[in-house]
C-alpha cells in the first residue's frame, strides 16, 4: 500500500546490512532467503558454536540496540544466558511507535526470515526456546508476510523440534499492539504481551532477569535482529571495521518530512547529517533554506545548521541534544515554526503518557499548556525559563524513558533556537508563519487589481469588495487558511 | 451488602452475539493473558467494544470489568464508540505534520461539521486522527476504510468525500 520511496536516491555512501535483502528477495518464499545464505548462520551456530561463542561474536562486533537506547545486544544476550529459569523468551519488539519511522515496517515486510533466524540464534545462546513477536496491529502487511515466514520456516524444519539435526527446539508466536507509544519500553511491552496495560515498570529488575511472566526475557527490537545473521556469517571483525570507534555498523534512517528524496537509508555509523541530507536526500525540496532536522523521534531533538557535519552515532547526536532514537529522521525548512514542532511532539507525549507517573503525566501536560500560550501569543518571558526548569525535572525524576526524554524537542528548540522564541513571546511574531494566532492577512490596496479571485476562494466569506475595487479582509472572520494568498496572481495579499 | 457475582450481570447483549463474544475467548482459551487478542478479534467483529461487550469478555475470561475496561481505554486502537460508514483517519505523524496534516485536518472538520472522534449525524462518516502508519513519503496521508490517499492538500479533501458522496 505505500511506496518506499528511495527510486531516486543514490546509493552512494550506502552500505547494505540490516536491508540487505530487502526489495532484492521475494520476501513470501523463503527458497529465496536460503538461496542469499539465509538461515546458513543459525545452522552454523547449532552445529559447530557454543551459546558462550555467539555471545562472544556478537560482543565482539560491537552491535548495540537499534530500538534507540544503544545498548550492547551481546552484554544482554549474556545476562538473559547467565540467570537460570526452567523458561526463557526471546522478544522482538516490532512496536514501531516513532511518529515518522518506518524502517522495522520495511524490514519486517522485505526480509522477514532474517528476524526469525536471529531470534533462533538468540535463543539458541541463551537458552530460550520460545520466541515472540510483538508487532503493531497497524501493520497489515507486515503481520501477513511474518505470518507466512513462520509458517514456511516450520514447514522447511528451521523453526521447531530438533533443529539442524541437534536436539535444540525454537518456535515463534506474534503478539499484537494496540496502539500505545509507551509499548516500546521493554518493560510496558512485557505488560502489554500479558494481556496488561501496557505501563513500564522500574527497572531493576531487568527483564533479562525477570521478564515475560517472571521469566527471563531477551528483548531487541527488529533493525538489531537484522543485523545478527549477517554478522554470524561473515564474522565480527567484517562488522566491527564498519561505523565509528564506539557505534558500529549501519543504521537506517527513515528520511521524510521537507526533502526532495523521501524513503529509507542505510549508511555505515560516522556519516555526517550533511551526507545524508544533501548526497542522499538530494537536498530540500523547492530549494528552500534547511532549518532543522529532527532526529530520535519525541525522545529527540531538533539539530540545526551547526550540527550538520557531526558524525552521526550513539554518542554524538546525545551530546548535541538529541538522540539516534529508531531512526525517524525528518528534515524541516524555513516554513516549519521551531514553537509549533516542540508543541507537536508535546501534544503527542501527552496523550502517549501511561499516566503512571506524576513527572511525565503532569508536567508534560504543564509544558504542553505553556508552549501553547507561547504559540498562541500569551507567553512571557518568564516562561521561557519555566519551560528549562520543568524540561529537567521531569527529565530528572520520571519513571521511564518516556518521561526521561519527553522533554527533549523542548530543551533543544530552546537551545538551538531561542531566537523565535523571544519573538513569539516579546515581539508577538512567528517568523515561519505557522503560528495561526499570531497572523493576519492584509490587502494591499497598490496591489489588489479587484478581479474577485480571493473572495472567491475564501471558504468562509471573509472577504468583501466590488469588482475592479480593492478588497478588505475582516479579520474577524478570517480563518487564516491562506487561500487568499496562493490564488493572488498580484502579490497583492500579505501576512503580517 | 449482598455481594453480587459475575455471572448476575445483566448484559443487554443479543443472544448470537453473546454465542460470538464466548467462540472468540474460547479459541484463545479463555486465557486472561490473551485479553488483548480476545480484544482485537472482538473489535473486528462488532466495530466498537461498548461496556455490554467488555462485561461479557471479562465474564468469559473471569477477570474483573474494571481491568478490561482498563486495557480498553488504555489502548487507542480500541474504541467504545460506533465508528461511520467510511472511518476517515487522518495521520498526524511527524512526516505529515511537517507536510500540513493540520490544515488538512481542520478541512474535513469544517467539511463534515465534526470533531475529532466524531460521527456524522447519518453514521456515514467518522474523524481520526492516527499516529503514522508508515507512508511518510505519500505524507500528508489521509485513510478512508482502508484506502490510502497520499499528498492531500486542504483542496484535495472535498475530492475525496465526493468519492464516497454516492455510495
Amino acid at each position: 500500500m505505500t511506496n518506499l520511496g528511495g527510486s531516486k536516491m543514490s546509493q552512494h555512501k550506502q552500505i547494505r546490512i540490516a536491508l540487505n535483502n530487502c526489495g532484492v528477495i521475494d520476501p513470501e518464499n523463503i527458497k529465496e532467503y536460503i538461496a542469499r545464505d539465509g538461515y546458513l548462520a543459525l545452522g552454523k551456530c547449532l552445529t559447530e558454536m557454543k551459546p558462550e561463542d555467539i555471545i562472544r561474536e556478537i560482543k565482539d562486533s560491537g552491535l548495540r540496540g537499534r530500538g534507540g537506547g544503544g545498548f550492547p545486544a551481546g552484554l544482554k544476550w549474556e545476562i538473559a544466558a547467565k540467570n537460570q529459569a526452567d523458561q526463557k523468551y526471546v522478544v522482538c519488539n516490532a512496536d514501531e511507535g516513532d511518529p515518522g519511522a518506518f524502517m522495522d515496517r520495511s524490514i519486517l515486510e522485505g526480509d522477514p526470515h532474517a528476524v526469525l533466524e536471529a531470534m533462533a540464534i538468540c535463543g539458541y545462546s541463551m537458552g530460550a526456546t520460545k520466541g515472540l513477536i510483538y508487532i503493531r496491529a497497524e501493520y497489515p502487511l507486515a503481520i501477513e508476510r511474518l505470518k507466512i515466514a513462520i509458517e514456511q520456516a516450520r514447514e522447511f524444519g528451521l523453526l521447531g523440534k530438533n533443529l539442524f539435526g541437534t536436539d535444540f527446539e525454537f518456535d515463534i508466536e506474534i503478539r499484537y499492539g494496540a496502539g500505545a507509544f509507551v509499548c516500546g519500553e521493554e518493560t510496558a511491552l512485557i505488560h502489554s504481551m500479558e494481556g496488561l496495560r501496557g505501563e513500564p515498570t522500574i527497572k531493576p529488575p531487568y527483564p533479562a532477569e525477570s521478564g515475560y511472566f517472571g521469566k527471563p526475557t531477551n528483548v531487541n527490537n527488529v533493525e538489531t535482529y537484522a543485523n545478527v545473521p549477517i554478522i554470524l556469517r561473515k564474522g565480527a571483525n567484517w562488522f566491527n571495521k564498519i561505523g565509528t570507534e564506539k557505534s558500529k555498523g549501519t543504521k537506517v534512517f527513515a528520511l521524510a518530512g521537507k526533502i526532495k528524496n523521501v524513503g529509507l537509508v542505510e549508511v555505515p555509523m560516522g556519516t555526517t547529517l550533511r551526507e545524508v541530507i544533501y548526497e542522499i536526500g538530494g537536498g530540500i525540496e523547492n530549494d528552500k533554506k534547511f532549518k532543522a532536522v529532527q532526529t530520535g523521534g519525541p525522545s529527540g531533538g531538533c539539530l540545526t545548521e551547526k550540527h550538520l557535519d557531526t558524525p552521526i552515532d550513539f554518542d554524538n547526536l546525545v551530546q548535541a541534544g538529541s538522540m539516534m532514537g529508531s531512526g525517524g529522521m525528518i528534515v524541516m525548512d524555513e516554513d516549519n515554526c521551531m514553537v509549533s514542532v516542540a508543541k507537536f511532539y508535546l501534544e503527542f507525549t501527552v496523550e502517549e503518557s501511561c499516566g503512571k507517573c506524576s513527572p511525565c503525566r503532569i508536567g508534560n501536560k504543564r509544558l504542553y499548556e505553556l508552549l501553547d500560550r507561547i504559540t498562541q501569543g500569551k507567553g512571557e518571558m518568564e516562561d521561557l525559563k519555566r519551560l528549562r526548569n520543568m524540561s529537567n525535572v521531569i527529565k530528572d525524576t520520571s519513571l521511564c524513558g518516556l518521561g526521561q526524554t519527553s522533554p527533549n524537542p523542548v530543551l533543544s528548540t530552546l537551545d538551538n533556537f531561542y531566537d523565535e522564541y523571544v519573538a513569539h513571546v516579546v515581539d508577538k511574531k512567528c517568523i515561519a508563519g505557522q503560528c495561526k494566532d499570531l497572523m493576519t492577512y492584509f490587502v494591499i490596496e497598490e496591489n489588489c487589481v479587484g478581479c474577485t479571485a480571493c473572495a472567491r476562494v475564501c471558504p468562509v466569506g471573509a472577504i468583501t469588495g466590488e469588482k475592479k475595487e480593492v478588497h478588505y479582509i475582516n479579520p474577524e472572520i478570517c480563518i487564516k487558511c491562506g487561500a487568499c494568498e496562493e490564488r493572488c496572481k498580484f502579490d497583492a495579499i500579505i501576512v503580517k | 451488602m449482598e455481594e453480587k457475582s459475575m455471572s448476575d450481570i445483566k448484559v443487554k447483549v443479543k443472544e448470537k452475539d453473546l454465542i460470538k463474544i464466548q467462540e472468540i475467548c474460547k479459541s484463545f482459551d479463555n486465557k486472561p493473558g490473551e485479553l488483548i487478542n480476545v480484544l482485537h478479534k472482538t473489535q473486528e467483529h462488532f466495530g466498537y467494544l461498548p461496556a455490554e461487550i467488555q462485561e461479557v469478555v471479562a465474564q468469559e475470561l473471569d477477570v474483573a470489568v474494571a481491568k478490561v475496561y482498563g486495557v480498553v481505554t488504555f489502548y487507542s486502537f480500541f474504541t467504545m464508540l460506533p465508528k461511520g460508514k467510511f472511518p476517515i483517519s487522518i495521520c498526524t505523524g511527524t512526516a505529515c505534520y511537517v507536510r500540513g496534516a493540520d490544515n488538512v485536518l481542520q478541512e474535513f472538520k469544517r467539511q463534515l461539521n465534526i470533531e475529532v472522534g466524531e460521527t456524522t449525524d447519518d453514521g456515514k462518516y467518522s474523524l481520526n486522527c492516527l499516529r503514522c502508519v508508515g507512508a511518510c513519503g505519500l505524507a500528508p496521508v489521509v485513510l478512508v476504510g482502508d484506502k490510502t490517499y497520499g499528498r492531500v492538500s486542504p483542496e484535495g479533501v472535498k475530492e475525496i468525500l465526493e468519492e464516497y458522496q454516492e455510495k
